[in-house]
């Protein structure tokens, strides 16, 4: 028995993951009058991207025009700070906790890791569309925006999560 | 007195370090969850691992019954934080690309920083698509224009739409994820029991 405990990956207890994560919440709001975010930072490498190829181009479009300023870089901007925050204390954590390894691909038992890599890139490319439409993501609009009572974070909260389980079961042989 | 820096009480120059603080704190709670696997992630799917329901909905009850005693004991405004502004069918759209996003991918964009941290190539290539995603998204903007600004309702609340007060919404959530803590156990038992091979 203690063998098989050893074994299984050391996480902290969920409710205790869930409290400090709404204090954290709480922290945020109370410090910067607006919640934490992921998808704003990969937003702003885009722009930065297109402004380094084509400045004009990306100016003339109507939607990556409005995060160009003549002051500064896209990149300059506190969700890209805070997504380097959260790299670092991911880091941080599995350093702590063991869990820093050399580079491996997780996949279920049923698929190969090039198919998991395929579908993990697929996966992120709607997940980085969707997050436009919605105005953030799971961290921004469903956690951040749900907690401050906004009517725009529960609707994405129960469409990201209600879609999950409608469409798991076509998608079970990826994981199960 | 809060918010903090909108109330000039912190200087602006404080703002990037106080978010790389902010996001290591942020980062360090994701991973230490567990939600540097995909694996444990999509578990909430399929009934053998819950650990994303219970850390989400106990973040989501603590934060939102801890804002609104910020707001009665006057340490913070709520009036003045920023409210997400709310365009009904671009946000459902949205959320349903990012659920089929996320049943494919196993991560959403925070989680997968956490999980290319400790090597996790399934992680870089969801952010690599995440970064696709949102080019694509960019380039066909003049085409979505339209959709992309439809449905806008403002900067609303649960309050603002339907006049019932803040406390209630908070209340109902809670009982809700009481009941889903519970019943969630029960369904995680007995998936385990069936499952051969249970490994992140």
């Amino acid at each position: 028995m203690k063998n098989t405990m050893d074994n299984q990956p050391k996480y902290i207890n969920p409710y205790l993951g869930g409290v400090l994560l709404g204090l954290l919440i709480i922290v945020t709001v109370f410090i910067t009058g607006r919640g934490l975010g992921a998808s704003g930072a990969i937003k702003s490498s885009v722009v930065t991207t297109a402004n380094t190829i084509s400045p004009e181009s990306t100016k003339e479009n109507a939607y990556m025009g409005q995060f160009v300023s003549d002051d500064h870089s896209p990149m300059y901007t506190w969700l890209v700070f805070e997504s380097l925050g959260v790299f670092l204390g991911g880091l941080l954590s599995g350093i702590i906790f063991g869990r820093v390894k050399k580079f491996r691909t997780d996949h279920g038992p049923k698929i190969t890791s090039r198919k998991r890599l395929i579908f993990a890139l697929i996966g992120g490319a709607l997940f980085g569309i969707g997050s436009q439409f919605g105005r953030g993501c799971t961290s921004g609009a469903a956690l951040s925006g749900s907690a401050t009572f906004a009517l725009g974070g529960v609707i994405v909260m129960f469409s990201i999560f209600g879609t999950g389980y409608i469409l798991a079961y076509f998608f079970r042989k990826l994981w199960i | 007195m809060g918010p903090l820096i909108p109330n000039g009480i912190i200087g602006g120059g404080w703002d990037f370090v106080i978010a790389i603080l902010l996001g290591v704190a942020f980062g360090f709670i994701l991973e230490a969850s567990g939600f540097s696997s995909s694996r444990n992630i999509t578990g909430v799917f399929y009934g053998y691992n819950f650990v994303v329901l219970r850390v989400f909905f106990t973040a989501l009850i603590v934060a939102m019954v801890g804002l609104m005693y910020f707001d009665y004991f006057g340490w913070l405004d709520l009036s003045k934080i920023f409210i997400l502004p709310t365009y009904v069918t671009p946000m459902i759209f949205g959320g349903v690309v990012m659920g089929l996003g996320f049943i494919l991918g196993g991560f959403c964009p925070g989680t997968s920083f956490t999980a290319i941290a400790i090597g996790k190539l399934d992680a870089l290539l969801f952010t690599i698509g995440l970064y696709i995603g949102i080019f694509i998204f960019s380039l066909g903007y003049p085409l979505i224009e339209g959709f992309y600004n439809s449905g806008n309702l403002g900067n609303v609340t649960l309050t603002d739409v339907t006049g019932i007060p803040a406390a209630w919404f908070a209340l109902v959530f809670t009982v809700v994820a009481l009941a889903a803590f519970w019943g969630t156990m029960i369904i995680e038992k007995r998936v385990r029991k069936n499952m051969k091979e249970y490994k992140f």
